[in-house]
């Protein structure tokens, strides 16, 4: 038991070692479950089927809006893909769209999948 | 006599102080180029950890978005990749820079390249390992704005138990290893690390709170 302790005291200690210098200070924006989607893609596939990855995304963005929070970076064009995968052709065009307005940068990119997708004039991926 | 000490110690902490705020790096590049927006490419992979670059990028969104850019969405741009005839992450590293800017036109791109991964096992000890090089370019020309590197560690024979306690510490630790994997948690840790580093991380974004003068 003791040992179990010790062991957790020097992980803990190892983490404040790495934390080291980097400041705190609060958060830019609500990340909710995004990135544990992007883990379970690819590690936990079991978990990440569409309709759990839109659930997830969604309940994020929902979670971000009521704590008054911005949604992060690429949770709109991720929800976007998804839509987009299961044929959700309006949904995908409409989440695209909000990334890129929430976020400028995104604007080559995101124009090029709607234009190569065809979703610009609303037809099926 | 006394406030001789008291001169010493204080100039103790301010030294040590100074070594938090003191920045290291060179960020001439950096803020000259001035990116608002980062693309990932998925890691190149120079371990035999198949999960390793996945592992990676499930958790390096929310520290660099924290620091003030942009963050393509790391999963579509690997779906991009794939669909486009780029099946393994070797192969998204060797992407030309003039056709990363025509589909996706980011101001700054993040080449990473995973040198250890997971468990490492020695004869008293093993240990959780996570260390990976990162480069960010600039994509409107390829000149390297920061770099650095990620790691992290986790070791376990170093309990003060005596040797006896290490090897079975080591011993417990190889049996649970196989079915407890470490890396998600170090590689959030590094990832972290590097980019809040007080004297080589990241400098802040567009998006980040103005830093205080110094």
């Amino acid at each position: 038991m003791k040992y179990r302790k010790l062991k957790f005291l020097a992980a803990l200690s190892i983490a404040f070692v790495i934390q080291g210098c980097g400041t705190k200070s609060p958060n830019l924006y609500y990340w909710g479950d995004y990135q544990s989607v992007i883990y379970d893609i690819y590690l936990n596939p079991g978990e990440a089927d569409a309709q759990t990855q839109i659930y997830k995304l969604n309940q994020t963005i929902e979670r971000a809006d009521n704590k008054g929070m911005k949604v992060p970076p690429g949770v709109f064009a991720h929800l976007g893909m998804v839509h987009a995968q299961i044929g959700n052709a309006g949904l995908a065009k409409e989440a695209l769209l909000q990334e890129k307005a929430l976020y400028p940068e995104s604007a080559t990119f995101i124009d090029g999948i709607l234009a190569r997708s065809k979703l610009d004039s609303l037809g099926e991926h | 006599m006394k406030g001789c000490k008291l001169l010493l110690l204080s100039l103790l902490s301010v030294c040590l102080l100074s070594a938090c705020a003191n920045r290291a790096y060179d960020y001439t590049a950096l803020k000259q180029s001035n990116p608002k927006s980062i693309l990932v490419i998925p890691p190149m992979n120079h371990t035999v950890e198949v999960n390793a670059p996945y592992t990676l990028i499930s958790s390096i969104s929310r520290p660099l978005a924290e620091k003030g850019y942009y963050v393509y969405p790391v999963s579509v741009i690997d779906t991009l990749f794939k669909e486009n005839g780029l099946p393994t992450t070797a192969e998204m590293n060797t992407i030309p820079l003039e056709k990363i800017r025509e589909i996706i036109n980011p101001d700054a791109v993040l080449y990473i390249d995973i040198k250890r991964w997971g468990q490492e096992y020695q004869i008293i000890s093993s240990q959780s390992v996570v260390a990976s090089d990162w480069r960010l370019i600039d994509a409107k020309n390829g000149q390297l704005l920061w770099h650095g590197r990620a790691q992290a560690v986790r070791s376990s024979g170093d309990s003060g138990n005596g040797l006896a306690g290490a090897l079975i510490g080591a011993l417990v630790d190889q049996i649970a290893g196989s079915i407890v994997d470490h890396t998600p948690e170090l590689s959030q840790a590094a990832n972290h690390a590097l980019i809040n580093n007080g004297s080589w991380g990241l400098y802040p974004g567009p998006y980040a709170p103005k830093p205080p003068e110094r």
